[in-house]
């Protein structure tokens, strides 16, 4: 079964900015993959590259194995069988509901059976004879999405499809488009800026910058293992320890890690924790203090600064209470295998070297 | 369309030297129309603002009324209002006639000259500002006044420093309007004979032989004109206009006037009365003597079937041209389609009877098969008239977002389609509110249809002109009133339009 869609070597400019360089991609038919990336860094001239609204000045493009965009091939958007959802709808004001959702359906025959079809897939059916601005913000965006799914499109492309709802609508509007995307068993490009949200949607998750794609993977490895500090920073958040190797290991200020493959005495490097990695005890002749806290609901966010005046946040729960000012001693959790890289060991954009695995000690006293 | 303009600037460089320039006449002429300009556009701005504010934002009584009656002198030509302005208040006028018979008056104040063009000019053109800040009121966000409240500061200082600062490119705009409208008014001056460019460039053209001293004088016109729109462009922003979806805006609550009400509505009142009351009162009173003395009335309806068909072509021929240029402007921005656009605002600024001049000059020259055509006549309208029927189809088209196309072709459409089932039915109401425009202004137009008009071809307009210029004033009456009613159709669905 070829590829939903395949990108290779796809190239796109804007007046001397590079918006997509050199990208490539493959999307497996009934995944759904969440492109995220600050604004500019070419996730959505990606989708328009794929839709057929903008032509790559480099390398080729192919939807379910059939060549759409090449040095020598160009297939319009109205050919390509890719849908697409706008983020604010791009609802047609003059058509009713129905007439929106049949705007895609070309042959008359079944036209009104596919329609309602796909009305109540999205829960819309006793609302056909509104007009679109007669319609909630989230049945807007349901209706944008029954809209591009009634021609049954090899692929559905999604542009920041949540971003105009209010938070609360937001959730409920997303579980309910992946749960259409599911049950239609469709396959789906979103993109975001929003990381919540591309942990939440994706099987895969593409994270962009500077238009290069400079990690693809599954949401639970975007996030632990980070392939550099940039990803690290963008996915959530996540400070950096420096260490530095010695006979006993990568030796830092709150605990020594060890690595699989023994790395040069002397070596210097960053250890990327998450607030989950950090833990933290009452300790009144600790060297550690609390600075902040931020309630969170579910959970308390700490900062604490180090001796060396570095601060860390760590993640609580609610049986933990601690003051601003208090005491604590800090350590790694035990049991979790965390990102560092080498300093001077050029790679990344980001001056460090390619990331590797640093595991937490076992067993053992957690004092720091 | 730069064409004719080109060639009129080559000629009038031929002819023109720097002492044509300095000639005492020229300068004072220009003194004259600078002047005019600067009171006409500080009067309607002075008396539009208030009218505007009154109207959107506070309780002043039948609201909806004044606010239709403050556009209507729109339909109102400027050489009806000053052949109005003639009857009523010259010296054998209705008002000295009046005044005469109870309290023996024999003389009263001179109205001719500038009193009489500012009063004209400044009635009939001030809806010009009330349109577009009437219009910046109703956009304007009330949080803005209210954190002002919040802030500590009174009505009266909020209006001054928030409100009124906001209101500014919109009075910059209207204000723009008026002073090209005064500028190139030929009507109104030529009837309380009052010495502007465009009177002085008729006289010439009409009086001596040698056209080069008319080109002359159209060239610092457009000189004129020129200064005037760049003073506009400095003060506006570059602003994007497609749709927000997010963001209703709540309903403003009314300032209550109080006792202030009487002078407001007394405000009002005399606006209304002096613009619209008077004129189709006295116009009502001279036909109904014309039809009692017997006028004939056989040339008023050849004439008002001439308009019809002219402004409905008119209306037809600019339209057609504007989407095209509007459809490269929006959708296809770049340095060619900027110039494109900026050419077909050319008409914009340059008065009626520079551009008529230029084509004579074009069409007796180089194109001889068209001179004294109707062909020549509504190319002289589409110049003209063009930048009305573009400014509508384009804000319509802005509105009509290109992700609605690119997502029409996405559901297997093609460009032509997705112009057919969604473009084209989103710009319909735009285009239908350009060709209104253009309709009324080509009904109203005067110094082109005169001088390129087809020898024999009588319009309402022209045949109130031959009239009034011979104080012939029974005649003029009639056509005067018909043109003004059929002016009213094209505006009353505009306003109707704007209410939605």
């Amino acid at each position: 079964m070829p590829a939903a869609v395949q990108c290779a070597g796809v190239s796109k400019g804007f007046g001397g900015v590079q918006a997509v360089d050199n990208l490539d991609l493959e999307i497996e038919a009934g995944q759904i993959l969440v492109l995220l990336g600050p604004s500019g860094c070419g996730k959505t001239t990606t989708l328009r590259l794929i839709a057929g609204f903008e032509q790559p000045a480099a390398g080729s493009i192919s939807v379910n194995g059939n060549l759409v965009a090449a040095p020598n091939v160009w297939v319009p958007p109205e050919r390509r069988k890719v849908g697409m959802v706008f983020q604010d709808g791009a609802l047609f004001p003059h058509l009713t509901v129905e007439q929106n959702v049949g705007y895609g359906l070309h042959q008359r025959d079944g036209r009104r059976e596919r329609v309602m079809d796909v009305l109540r897939l999205v829960g819309m059916e006793s609302l056909s004879a509104r007009m679109p601005h007669e319609l909630s913000g989230g049945q807007q965006q349901r209706l944008a999405l029954a809209r591009a799914l009634a021609p049954k499109p090899d692929v559905l492309l999604l542009d920041e499809p949540f971003s105009n709802l209010d938070p609360r609508l937001r959730d409920q509007v997303r579980g309910d488009v992946l749960d259409i995307l599911q049950s239609s068993n469709a396959t789906a490009v979103f993109v975001t800026h929003d990381q919540e949200e591309a942990l939440l949607l994706g099987d895969t998750v593409g994270v962009m910058q500077y238009g290069k794609l400079v990690q693809l993977g599954p949401p639970e490895e975007v996030f632990h293992r980070p392939a550099s500090h940039f990803v690290a920073e963008f996915i959530g958040i996540a400070d950096f320890v420096p260490g530095h190797v010695d006979d006993t290991g990568l030796v830092t200020e709150i605990g020594v890690l060890t690595t699989e493959d023994r790395l040069p005495t002397g070596v210097d490097a960053e250890v990327m924790l998450r607030p989950s990695d950090v833990a933290i005890y009452p300790f009144v002749q600790g060297e550690s203090e609390v600075v902040d806290r931020a309630f969170k609901g579910t959970h308390y966010l700490y900062s604490i600064a180090l001796p060396s005046g570095l601060v860390l946040h760590s993640l609580q729960d609610h049986s933990a209470y601690y003051r601003k000012g208090d005491r604590v001693s800090v350590s790694l959790e035990r049991n979790r295998t965390v990102t560092a890289f080498l300093r001077g060991h050029g790679g990344t954009p980001d001056g460090l070297g390619a990331p590797l695995l640093a595991h937490t000690e076992t067993s053992g006293p957690n004092w720091g | 369309m730069a064409l004719p303009l080109v060639y009129l600037m080559l000629r009038a460089v031929n002819a023109g030297s720097l002492d044509l320039l300095l000639r005492p006449a020229v300068v004072e002429t220009l003194g004259r129309t600078l002047l005019l300009i600067t009171s006409v556009t500080t009067a309607s701005i002075v008396i539009a603002v208030p009218i505007a504010w009154l109207t959107v934002r506070t309780d002043l009584p039948f609201r909806k009324f004044w606010s239709v009656v403050t556009v209507l002198p729109l339909v109102v030509p400027t050489y009806v209002g000053g052949f109005i302005i003639v009857v009523a208040l010259g010296p054998r006028g209705m008002l000295q006639g009046l005044l005469e018979s109870l309290f023996g008056v024999e003389r009263i104040p001179d109205f001719y000259g500038f009193p009489g063009a500012m009063l004209t000019l400044t009635i009939l053109s001030f809806p010009y500002v009330v349109f577009p800040v009437r219009a910046a009121l109703w956009r304007l966000d009330p949080a803005l006044e209210e954190t002002s409240h919040g802030l500590g500061f009174s009505a009266r200082a909020t209006f001054f420093r928030i409100t009124l600062p906001l209101l500014r490119p919109a009075i910059l705009a209207g204000g723009l309007l008026v002073a090209l409208y005064t500028l190139s008014d030929f009507g109104a001056v030529s009837l309380l004979q009052y010495e502007t460019f465009t009177w002085s460039i008729f006289i010439q053209y009409e009086s001596s032989l040698d056209r080069s001293l008319a080109a002359f004088l159209s060239l610092i016109l457009v000189v004129v004109a020129l200064g005037i729109v760049s003073l506009e462009v400095v003060s506006r922003g570059k602003s994007k206009y497609y749709r927000s979806t997010n963001g209703t805006v709540r309903p403003v609550s009314l300032v209550r006037l109080g006792p202030w009400r009487w002078p407001a509505l007394a405000l009002c009142a005399a606006v209304g009365i002096l613009a619209l009351a008077l004129p189709l009162g006295i116009l009502s009173y001279w036909t109904m003597r014309g039809v009692l003395a017997g006028e004939p009335l056989l040339l008023l309806w050849s004439a008002a079937k001439n308009s019809l068909l002219i402004s409905g072509l008119a209306a037809l021929v600019s339209v057609a041209a504007a989407l095209p240029i509007a459809i490269l402007a929006t959708r296809h921005p770049g340095w060619l389609t900027s110039v494109l656009e900026r050419m077909a605002y050319i008409g914009f600024a340059l008065p009626g009877v520079v551009i008529a001049l230029a084509l004579v000059f074009f069409g007796a020259n180089y194109a001889t098969p068209l001179y004294q055509t109707h062909v020549l006549l509504v190319l002289a309208y589409l110049v003209l008239f063009l930048p009305a029927g573009l400014g509508a189809t384009r804000t319509s088209l802005l509105q009509v977002s290109p992700e609605m196309e690119e997502a029409a072709r996405n559901l297997g459409s093609g460009p032509l389609r997705v112009f057919a089932s969604i473009t084209a039915p989103l710009v319909r109401p735009g285009m239908l509110a350009g060709a209104a425009l253009v309709f009324l202004l080509t009904m109203k137009e005067l110094p082109a249809t005169l001088i390129l008009g087809p020898i024999g071809f009588e319009t309402l307009a022209t045949s109130i002109w031959s009239a009034t210029s011979e104080a012939f004033f029974a005649q003029a009456a009639a056509p005067a009133l018909l043109l003004i009613l059929g002016a009213s159709v094209p505006l009353g669905f505009l306003i109707l339009r704007g209410h939605r």
